[in-house]
């Protein structure tokens, strides 16, 4: 995976995403305290924000390119976002927020097969269900099965784990490493757990103030 | 009840409920925009689409019979080209009744409209929906009893409208007369016993429909 983020600037309300780095690892953590603008990052990754300038490239593909007035809509950047709150339709059940990504992807060949994945998050059980009746781990597996399901070329992972307790987070850990090492999918994830970062990736770029501070490689 | 009741208490519910059946696109789309969008203008849209809230509804009649009468720029056309009457006819009760509700509407889809937490839609887009795909699969069932409570008080408030309507298309017996227009009429003439009986109805169909809209605003706060 090649991801630049080139020439970032979003003014936010205290300071400004200023951001020049380019992401090779396969998983990698994007590090800070709360407010520090990472949620910013992956919300402007994703197409949700119109930066002042910037170049975005994922691989070959440019996403945004301020300089030639381009601006990929969120819509065809095939990138699977799972938000902090999640986001889960609540108005769907497990089986309709699951499938959502795959009609909005017309006809194009699925990466992953609802079957493949359920069964690796284990939601199986859950399919019929509608979603407001779903435990907080059941809610974050179903989440990060609705990204997959889309078909992604990367996966941002906002703080995916922060809302739930310490026997949860251990708990979805293994999943989130079963996504990274079976399905091969570069992956950014947000976080201010340091344990967390190194559980699951290999690099990590700590944030503060909008800014990238300190690039660090993580050891196993 | 009389024949006569019936025929003016299903032509009043039936031009009330389609005249809302008219508005909600056009309420639903600037309902949208205004919720969802910063535009330049917007204040100035906001601003006209509340005017007949706040106008005297005889002041709006009256700007409605100058565009819509034989002689008016819309009324003008229509008669000319189609030889149609609008003004004193059921299509004025329409439109006065349309104009009227309309700011109701807009105001209670808008407010519905913002509930709907805008995350939801973006990640929706992240899943390769369309902004269409969007609106018709997550903001709209998501804000559906908000909207739906809109549309019974825009319908009530047809109901009940009597000033633009007594403008625009006047009292006809039997062609463009309403419960109000009607109840107005028989308390002029003496008629009482009339009028009350008209009133009693009025009160009922008014109360069912604010009933109705209060239901689905409470199921809308309960979800």
């Amino acid at each position: 995976m090649n991801l630049l983020l080139k020439n970032i600037l979003l003014p936010l309300a205290d300071f400004a995403l200023d951001i020049n780095v380019e992401i090779r690892h396969q998983a990698t953590a994007i590090f800070g305290p709360s407010g520090a603008g990472k949620t910013s990052l992956l919300d402007l990754i994703a197409g949700l924000r119109r930066p002042k300038t910037a170049l975005v490239q994922l691989d070959d593909r440019v996403l945004t390119n301020t300089e030639a007035r381009l601006q990929v809509p969120t819509r065809h950047r095939r990138i699977g976002y799972v938000p902090q709150d999640l986001a889960l339709f609540p108005h769907l059940s497990v089986r309709h927020n699951l499938l959502y990504g795959r009609k909005g992807n017309g006809d194009s060949t699925p990466l992953f097969s609802l079957e493949h994945i359920t069964n690796v998050l284990e939601i199986e059980p859950l399919i019929d269900r509608r979603v407001t009746h779903l435990s907080g781990g059941e809610k974050q597996r179903v989440a990060l099965a609705r990204a997959l399901l889309a078909s992604p070329q990367i996966l941002l992972l906002d703080e995916p784990l922060a809302s739930l307790d310490t026997v949860l987070k251990s708990k979805i850990l293994p999943y989130l490493a079963r996504i990274r090492d079976e399905f091969h999918l570069p992956m950014l994830y947000v976080t201010h757990d340091w344990d967390e970062a190194q559980a699951l990736c290999s690099e990590a770029l700590v944030m503060e103030r909008g800014k990238i501070t300190r690039r660090e490689e993580l050891k196993k | 009840m009389t024949a006569e009741e019936w025929q003016l208490l299903s032509f009043t519910a039936w031009v009330s409920a389609l005249s809302t059946v008219i508005i909600l696109p056009f309420g639903l789309a600037i309902a949208w925009w205004l919720a969802r969008r910063d535009w330049r203008g917007k204040s100035l849209v906001e601003t006209v689409v509340s005017l007949p809230l706040v106008m005297p509804p005889v002041a709006t009649g009256l700007i409605l019979l100058k565009i819509l009468g034989e002689k008016g720029p819309i009324g003008g056309f229509f008669y000319k080209h189609f030889n149609l009457d609008i003004a004193f006819t059921w299509r004025g009760v329409l439109i006065a009744l349309a104009v009227m509700s309309f700011p109701l509407l807009v105001r209670s889809t808008r407010v519905a409209f913002e509930q709907v937490n805008p995350r939801l839609e973006q990640i929706a887009q992240t899943l390769g929906a369309s902004n269409a795909r969007v609106f018709w699969t997550i903001t709209l069932p998501l804000a559906l009893p908000g909207v739906v409570g809109g549309m019974l008080l825009a319908f009530a408030r047809a109901l009940g409208e009597f000033g633009a309507t007594i403008m625009v298309a006047g009292y006809i017996s039997g062609r463009t007369a309403t419960l109000s227009t009607e109840i107005y009429h028989a308390f002029n003439n003496g008629e009482d016993s009339h009028a009350y009986h008209l009133l009693g109805m009025s009160v009922a169909l008014a109360f069912l429909a604010v009933w109705c809209s209060e239901w689905f605003m409470r199921r809308k706060r309960a979800k």
